[in-house]
């Protein structure tokens, strides 16, 4: 048959098929190239009928034999970003789940099978399962775009790869990197990629067309693992490495909250010298995972994460694209903000008017850059974006001007009056004040209505989350904008009320000042951070308090109870005067050694801590979030839980702390929170609103 | 000169000039210019890719600085589109980039102009010698183990002899002196002593403290460095300069019995510079503020023995052109390459035979009032980055105008290889 009756063959073929989300063309090399373009989507993710009709394709293809076959992305957004995430929820049961993870397996299997060399084209991300399927390629080749990105980002909802992904990546990289990549759950550049040998080519996106080609026509073998990879692999071997793998992980992860990587270390400590097995375990273990209440939980967090996300994208703030942040107060935070703007590509001007606070905060801005574009050329281009300003001049060209000095209302007030007479008329005018309410500051203004607080958190570089907040003064348009402003820069934006602490200060602070009570009537610090971790916090209260320091955690709760009421333990107002205040002095509840790490006493052996511990702590916290619910600090729930998981790490896998509600049912914590409070006192009564939880259910979700 | 179209200079900033301390400074000479250049650009009414070209003096930028003009542009927003340069003319790359940008303004080809100059004299490479160059290329060639064994052994000790780039920018390739040599030279042709070059460099640095003091130095832009250091004054000078200490000091050009020694020198140095040279029509366009206009410009070649005359030579047909004497110039800023040269400039304007049989004048020229004369200190107490003097002394030059409400006057620099250059500003 000639090379055009074939086309032809194949392109009638073609035409038999009914195609949403695919498009297939079969070149005059006879190569077929299969553009993904999911219908009616912005991202590509595979999903059951993305992969139905991937199914599809591969019938055809098998039977037109092309020279090879390409998966290409028809989106700009990125290659996949992986399995779409809604149709987990819709699983019923283990069985079902199985099912679906095995009719998605033998697709790619398929595949993978297939009788002629494939490649998986990826430009921007391929995570999850759209990895998955490129490792079932037999090249895959990355653009070196900036957004390009491949991973395994499973773990971080609870489950593990389930489309081979475990085997493949193994097989590729070998059992460190491969259980790395899968355990971390990280993004991985294109550089790194290739250096673990995940790719087969990382080229610029003007080659990747013809290195697919290439590919198809040469095919070249695959980079040879290092000789160890094989020699390690048998049951002696694997099981000393899955020990090591295990107890590093065990650093990081609770095995009774997060099984997820346990079970992808079990997988391969079993299974990892028989691939067919491995395969079939893997599918048998996801199905387990995914109908989990962990993951449905984190399952919920990622779309929460995602709705947040979205509201950076209110149709008020459209076509309000700041280029140009002009921040005042070179202090840690202040600095730390400017340098992210930077880092995120606007142009920056950092205003005070000592010239060594600057110099202190272009240092720290270099290291970030450093570390985090590590390109030399870059790095020099965030410094050329982030200017020094002793006097100012940045404020008439900025669309976002953030102040970030001391906390003193006058020199607040006074520094607005000046920033508003030279300040753009449309210029969003942020103060990322914590305790001075802004409808006070805002009233040096001719424009009261355009202030809005803008409240980051310390480690900025790290923390995920920005408080915007709506004065009673506040235009929502300016709201809106700020919320377009945080998306912008990678941040996740939540809307609250000016009040008190915000929300997340707020509700973290009478559970950090519940262990200080703990701690006061003698229960070691050891054993409070202990049960605080065991419940799921990342970190415990009493470390927790050393890391953020005492001071200000004193400021804070100061702050809290002059609004409030409520009483700031002495011990805390004593460390304070002693000036232990935490890790940043050395000495705070604990010594701290000098790699920065607290050293925690051991606890006699014989000591029995009190059983409520978790309950007194983990409930006023969310009395507190109930009470900033009925206060109408926040106006859902489920951004309340999104905002306390990415601003304090509330146990994700528990969902937030009104998920914890919904779990453990209103009224049994009222209940208790009643008898707490008939043993402790005044603190632990129940908020009012506890009783329209109780009511209504329906108020929960 | 600049008669076609008007040249009017509207803005200029520069970096503190940082003195030299062996090792290379903590600024690239682009860094330099960008530190100096971003808060310049951005108190402007017109955005950064307004300017109608870039052009920017440097003698020796670094290897990653292939057209230095040009990476400076980009790097300060300048935008793709707008076309920029690099010029050298020595010691006055400053003054030739400012020069540049005024012709062509002045015969209409551009209404904006970014001009300056910017040198990172700490950082001037250290070169391999010939002989390690070659012996590298044989290495490269060498396939064979026994082949690389025998190249390994042909190495003397003599093929790892740096070379200093620095030392050799600053030596005459023609006639084979140093800067500092040329210097004794015209001390010697005008018999000036050691206690006057002292007094003149003391005066420099004294002279200088005043205006840091009295905030007279307002063209300076405070700058910071990567590692977490704040700059904010010429960090060269020395107020506690004397007589005393400035005689222990060894003379460095010629040993024993020369009279130029560092106190008396302009101090290697790390800076840069900038002017906004802006057309009629460009003021009117920005509404822009205009600090004065440059009135004249001149070039000028002599024995490159006695280079530090250059001044005379260049701004002598000015002064002829524009029919004023020396004292009809308000201000004056001889660049102070040595205090040597500066006082020889004096000497030569006062001395009949030179300004018959150099300058073609029928009689001395005058004598040059020095309470005119860098009235802020100079070179010797502030550095002279080379690339970027030259503009820097004009920016000042119309900042002294103004302080002092006066009208006219000369920004003047001698040019290592014999030239010197010369331009005649007004204030506005």
């Amino acid at each position: 048959m000639g090379q055009d009756q074939m086309n032809e063959t194949t392109q009638q073929q073609e035409s038999k098929l009914v195609l949403k989300h695919w498009n297939v063309n079969v070149d005059e090399q006879n190569i077929a190239w299969l553009t993904f373009d999911k219908q009616n989507s912005s991202q590509n993710t595979l999903s059951a009928s993305t992969l139905e009709e991937f199914a599809e394709i591969i019938k055809q293809l098998k039977k037109s034999h092309p020279k090879g076959a390409v998966i290409l992305s028809g989106k700009a957004s990125g290659f996949i970003a992986g399995a779409d995430v809604a149709e987990f929820g819709e699983l019923k049961s283990q069985g079902e789940a199985l099912e679906m993870v095995q009719k998605a397996n033998r697709i790619i299997n398929q595949w993978e099978q297939l009788p002629f060399p494939t490649v998986a084209a990826v430009d921007g991300v391929a995570l999850g399962g759209g990895f998955e399927l490129s490792l079932a390629s037999d090249y895959i080749v990355l653009t070196d775009n900036d957004k390009t990105r491949v991973g395994l980002p499973e773990v971080l909802l609870g489950i593990h790869p389930g489309f081979g992904g475990t085997v493949r990546a193994i097989e590729r990289a070998g059992p460190a990197s491969g259980l790395d990549i899968i355990l971390s759950g990280r993004g991985l550049r294109p550089k790194q990629a290739i250096k673990m040998g995940l790719v087969d080519r990382v080229v610029p996106p003007r080659h990747l067309k013809r290195t697919a080609i290439m590919l198809i026509e040469q095919q070249p073998n695959r980079k040879a693992l290092p000789i160890w990879t094989k020699a390690v692999n048998n049951t002696l071997g694997r099981s000393a490495l899955a020990k090591t793998v295990r107890s590093k992980v065990a650093a990081k992860a609770n095995p009774e909250h997060y099984p997820a990587p346990y079970a992808v270390i079990d997988l391969w400590q079993q299974y990892g010298d028989d691939r067919n097995r491995m395969l079939d375990e893997e599918a048998k273990s996801i199905s387990r995972l995914i109908t989990s209440e962990a993951s449905h939980n984190l399952v919920r967090v990622f779309f929460l994460q995602e709705e947040l996300k979205a509201l950076g994208k209110s149709d008020a703030a459209k076509g309000f694209k700041p280029d140009r942040v002009h921040v005042v107060g070179a202090g840690v935070m202040g600095g730390d903000i400017a340098a992210w703007c930077a880092l995120r590509g606007l142009n920056v001007t950092i205003q005070d008017n000592n010239p060594e606070a600057l110099a202190r905060v272009v240092k720290r801005a270099n290291e970030l850059f450093k570390r985090k574009l590590r390109d030399p050329r870059k790095v020099q281009l965030a410094l050329d974006r982030f200017m020094p300003d002793v006097k100012g001049i940045g404020v008439k060209h900025a669309d976002v001007i953030i102040e970030a000095i001391f906390e003193n209302l006058e020199a607040k007030q006074g520094l607005f009056k000046t920033i508003e007479a030279q300040a753009k008329p449309d210029a969003v005018l942020a103060s990322n004040t914590s305790s001075i309410p802004l409808e006070q500051i805002a009233t040096a203004l001719e424009r009261p209505e355009r202030l809005v607080g803008l409240h980051f958190f310390n480690p900025v570089a790290k923390m995920q989350l920005v408080e915007i907040v709506k004065g009673e003064q506040s235009d929502q348009t300016d709201v809106d904008r700020a919320l377009a402003f945080t998306k912008q820069i990678s941040k996740l934006p939540v809307p609250v009320k000016s009040s008190p602490g915000f929300l997340v200060n707020r509700v973290l602070m009478p559970y950090l000042m519940e262990a200080v009570e703990l701690y006061k009537e003698g229960v070691p610090g050891k054993i409070i951070d202990k049960k605080a971790t065991d419940f799921g916090m990342p970190m415990g209260p009493v470390e927790l308090a050393d890391v953020v320091g005492l001071d200000i955690c004193k400021h804070v709760a100061d702050n809290l109870s002059q609004a409030l009421g409520g009483e700031v333990p002495d011990i805390l107002l004593q460390k304070v005067e002693q000036k232990n205040l935490g890790k940043k002095t050395g000495q705070g509840f604990y010594k701290w050694d000098k790699k920065g790490k607290p050293e925690k006493p051991d606890v006699e052996k014989d000591y029995t801590p009190p059983t409520d511990m978790t309950d007194r702590m983990v409930l006023r916290y969310i009395n507190e979030a109930v009470a900033c619910l009925r206060e109408g600090v926040i106006d859902d729930q489920g951004w309340l839980d999104g905002a306390m998981i990415f601003g304090t790490g509330f146990a994700p896998f528990r969902g937030g702390p009104m998920n914890y509600v919904r779990k453990r049912g209103a009224a049994e914590i009222k209940t208790r929170l009643n008898a707490l409070a008939n043993e402790y006192g005044e603190r632990f009564k129940p908020d009012a609103y506890w009783d329209k939880l109780v009511e209504t259910k329906e108020l929960l979700m | 000169m600049f008669n076609q179209r008007e040249v009017f200079v509207v803005d200029g900033a520069r970096t503190p000039f940082l003195k030299a301390d062996g090792k290379p400074g903590p600024f690239a000479a682009s860094d330099l210019a960008i530190a100096a250049g971003r808060p310049l650009l951005m108190r402007q009414p017109f955005e950064a890719d307004a300017f109608d070209e870039v052009v920017v003096g440097c003698v020796a930028p670094s290897e990653d600085e292939a057209n230095i003009g040009r990476v400076i542009s980009l790097r300060l927003g300048c935008g793709k589109q707008t076309p920029a340069w690099t010029v050298q003319r020595n010691c006055a790359s400053g003054m030739q980039a400012v020069d540049t940008a005024a012709t062509n303004i002045a015969i209409g080809r551009s209404d904006l102009v970014l001009a300056g100059g910017c040198e990172a004299m700490s950082r001037s490479p250290v070169l391999l010698n010939k002989k390690m160059v070659s012996w590298l290329g044989d290495w490269a060639r060498a396939k064979t183990f026994t082949q690389k064994l025998s190249t390994l052994a042909s190495i003397r000790p003599a093929y790892l002899k740096p070379i200093i780039g620095l030392l050799r920018g600053l030596r005459d390739p023609v006639v084979g002196l140093s800067m500092g040599q040329t210097a004794e030279i015209v001390a010697d042709r005008f018999n000036i002593s050691r206690e006057a070059m002292d007094e003149f460099g003391m005066r420099s640095h004294l002279r200088l403290a005043d205006a840091q003091d009295n905030s007279r130095m307002g063209e300076i832009e405070t700058i910071v460095d990567a590692a977490g250091k704040a700059y904010d004054h010429d960090n060269g000078i020395r107020r506690d300069s004397s007589m005393e200490k400035l005689a222990k000091l060894k003379p460095v050009f010629d040993r024993d019995v020369g009279k130029v020694t560092a106190g008396n020198s302009a101090q290697i140095t790390d800076g840069a510079a900038w002017l906004i040279l802006a057309s009629k029509q460009a003021v009117k366009d920005y509404k822009l503020e205009v600090m004065g206009r440059l009135l004249d410009s001149e070039w000028a070649g002599l024995d490159p023995r006695q280079m530090g005359l250059g001044p005379v030579h260049a701004t002598t047909p000015i002064l002829k052109r524009n029919k004023m004497s020396l004292n009809d110039v308000d201000y004056w800023e001889i660049n102070e390459a040595f205090a040597a040269q500066v006082l020889g400039c004096i000497e030569a304007w006062k001395d009949k035979d030179y300004c018959k049989s150099e300058l073609g004048l029928a009689r001395a020229f005058g004598e040059l009032d020095q309470e005119k004369l860098n009235v802020d200190g100079g070179s010797v107490a502030i550095g002279h980055p080379v690339g970027a003097s030259g503009a820097r002394i004009i920016l000042h030059l119309l900042h002294v105008l103004k302080q002092r409400d006066a009208q006219k006057g000369i920004a003047t620099i001698c040019i290592g290889g014999g030239q010197g250059g010369s331009v005649l500003v007004e204030r506005v």
